[in-house]
């Protein structure tokens, strides 16, 4: 177990390595006027120069990598381009709020999907069956920035044209005021991204649970007198969940780097939104930082997968 | 009156592709104590009647009247069969590896077994039973072993513990569904040794399916011949061996490997079983019997009492007499050869 943990943290940190290099490659691939974007439309190219010189995008490339990787090294990741505002404070802000977000329409989520799942893969093909999936599959064909705008216009637009002023069209409320406004902030965002990946929880769900509801040990568990409560839920949805969790832990790995659709639509300055503005803006060192980030919680998501694999499943053993 | 009554059982499917009859009139007494086989080719019936007698089979459409210490199997609700199964049938399964949960330990397996039809045992006292048990059925060193999980355990040895789990709420009737036919063969005496230990002890009645018929010699008081979801014979082990009536059990005895001695081809019954969808009305085995005659073309024959013995019933339309029987089936060969020869 600890050896294959070491192992598996070393491959991450080559990742985060390769992944430091290929942005930054990309970077400087692609056509880069930062300097002169920020020096405004008159300026000179002595002002132009001064600039460059300033961000330190004189230097030759394989220097500024190496400056990057040292400081990063230090738990400097820079700083930002407009406001010379350390990058490792702008994700500090923008954490929370994808964090509020990830976190509670994966609670949102899972319950929806888990349970749709069980239900459809306990009562197959009948009337509550189709109706789950005919209720997944069409949210999982909708576009979340879609979705976005359509609870947008009903739940707040329409409510507020009839002098309902329930929610608010956006942004974030911090928990610092209050759990109230914190959610009422962000169930809307919650919504669209849960009831997305909610009908991939269905799906998966119900298929893993129907795998195991014709095992024989469930079988087995009926033989033996069991509530069927208990059967379903003890012996068959216990096996069901191995994939849900291997799945979630990915999605939401994926997430915590950044819900740039959801973040955007809500305008809701998380790291998504966060690392999509520096992209507009070519600010390199937010672009990187939040990259890094990003792949890092990715990288650890698959690790814990893993490790929460072998204590879900005694027959597997980490080596 | 005996601790079990089966009397017609008909146990169907609705498939797309029609009504499947899967068992089609089974009828048999079981008492206490005493050990019943099933015996039968896959797809016979076999399995299908004894899950459906404790509400396992789903989506099945079961008739008839199966009688458990007066009760009936067949009307009792969902709640009624739930107190009956594992208390008072145990069951035991062909794969012992699938059968148990492999993310439980077999001490936590066996102990919610016991806790669920019993809730005033403490979890203490259930696990120092659960560790009687493991040893009851010879698995070494069963107190450090309940804390194991199944894959850490041999095929035999897992069975054993299945074994184990059925009878630790000691139940008067125990279906044990081809428990032997995943393990090695060295293995199966010993497991089949394990069963009768605990029956004598217990007095536990068991149904015995298997295809197996060295097993059927081994265990069995009274044998039901099954093919294509009904009973060809019915008889006391004796009788089964060395007085069949029924042309398939023959057949059945007749592809044993030892029959011909050393050096002897096999011989397998020829043909195939038939579908089980929309049967038509005939004897099921008329197309691979070597004796069937036109009236076994016309009419499906009912079970009924062979050699004057009550006991012994076969559904064939041979004679029920010996002599006559012996006399038919001669000139049925004879008519046979002579027609497969060129004119």
């Amino acid at each position: 177990m600890i050896r294959f943990l070491i192992r598996r943290i070393l491959l991450g940190i080559l990742v985060l390595w390769l992944i430091t290099m290929a942005v930054f490659g990309l970077f400087f691939v692609a056509p880069n006027n930062v300097a002169r974007t920020m020096a405004g439309r008159q300026a000179t190219p002595q002002t132009v120069e001064l600039i460059r010189e300033r961000l330190g995008l004189d230097q030759p490339v394989w220097k500024q990598y190496l400056d990057f990787i040292w400081k990063a090294l230090h738990g400097n990741l820079g700083y930002d381009y407009y406001y010379q505002l350390p990058v490792t404070h702008i994700m500090a802000q923008a954490l929370p709020i994808t964090l509020s977000l990830a976190l509670g329409a994966s609670v949102i989520w899972l319950i929806i999907g888990v349970t749709n799942g069980v239900l459809s893969a306990v009562y197959p093909r009948s009337f509550i069956d189709r109706g789950l999936t005919a209720f997944a599959l069409f949210f999982y064909s909708f576009p979340s920035f879609l979705l976005g705008l359509v609870l947008l216009y009903f739940i707040y637009y329409k409510l507020t044209l009839s002098g309902l002023r329930w929610f608010p069209p956006g942004g974030y409320a911090p928990l610092s005021q209050g759990p109230g406004q914190w959610a009422l902030h962000m169930i809307l965002p919650w919504l669209t991204l849960a009831l997305v990946l909610a009908a991939t929880y269905t799906r998966l769900t119900r298929s893993s649970m129907l795998d195991v509801l014709g095992e024989d040990y469930v079988r087995t568990a009926r033989s033996k007198g069991l509530s069927e409560r208990r059967v379903v839920l003890r012996h068959g949805l216990r096996s069901a969940l191995t994939p849900v969790v291997t799945q979630f832990g990915i999605d939401l790995g994926q997430l915590i780097g950044g819900v740039v659709v959801t973040e955007t639509v809500f305008s809701l300055p998380g790291l998504g939104k966060t690392v999509i503005d520096a992209i507009t803006r070519q600010d390199l060192p937010v672009i990187v930082g939040i990259v890094i980030f990003a792949s890092a919680a990715v990288v650890t998501a698959n690790i814990l997968v893993d490790v929460a694999y072998a204590l879900l499943d005694p027959r597997v053993r980490l080596h | 009156m005996s601790l079990l009554e089966i009397r017609d059982l008909e146990v169907s499917f609705n498939t797309p592709d029609g009504v499947v009859r899967a068992v089609r009139g089974l009828s048999f007494d079981l008492d206490r104590g005493k050990t019943l086989a099933i015996v039968g080719e896959s797809g016979s019936g076999k399995s299908v009647s004894t899950q459906s007698l404790t509400g396992l089979s789903r989506g099945a459409h079961v008739t008839g009247s199966a009688t458990f210490d007066g009760i009936d199997l067949l009307t009792a609700d969902e709640h009624q069969l739930r107190g009956i199964r594992g208390a008072r049938i145990g069951m035991i399964f062909q794969d012992p590896l699938s059968s148990l949960h492999p993310y439980y330990r077999v001490g936590w397996q066996i102990v919610e077994m016991i806790r669920a039809h019993d809730r005033s045992v403490s979890k203490r006292a259930a696990r120092d039973r659960a560790a009687q048990l493991l040893s009851m059925v010879g698995i070494p060193h069963a107190k450090d072993r309940i804390g194991d999980f199944p894959h850490q355990f041999s095929g035999g040895m897992r069975q054993r513990v299945m074994i184990a789990m059925a009878m630790s709420v000691e139940p008067d009737l125990l279906i044990a569904d081809e428990p032997t036919t995943a393990l090695d063969v060295t293995v199966q005496a010993q497991v089949l040794a394990v069963m009768r230990k605990l029956q004598d002890e217990m007095g536990t009645a068991i149904i015995l399916i298997t295809h197996d018929l060295g097993v059927v010699a081994e265990m069995s008081d009274e044998i039901v011949v099954m093919y294509a979801g009904q009973v060809m014979e019915r008889a006391s082990r004796r009788d089964l061996f060395y007085r069949h009536h029924h042309p398939y059990t023959e057949g059945l005895l007749a592809s044993l490997p030892a029959q011909g001695g050393k050096g002897t081809r096999l011989s397998p019954i020829k043909g195939t079983p038939p579908s089980s969808i929309n049967p038509p009305d005939r004897c099921p085995f008329a197309p691979r019997c070597p004796y069937a005659f036109d009236k076994c073309w016309r009419e499906n024959p009912l079970p009924r009492v062979v050699f004057g013995d009550p006991s012994h019933q076969s559904a064939c339309w041979l004679s029920t007499d010996e002599a006559t029987r012996r006399e038919e089936r001669a000139r049925m060969v004879a008519s046979k050869l002579s027609a497969e020869e060129p004119a």
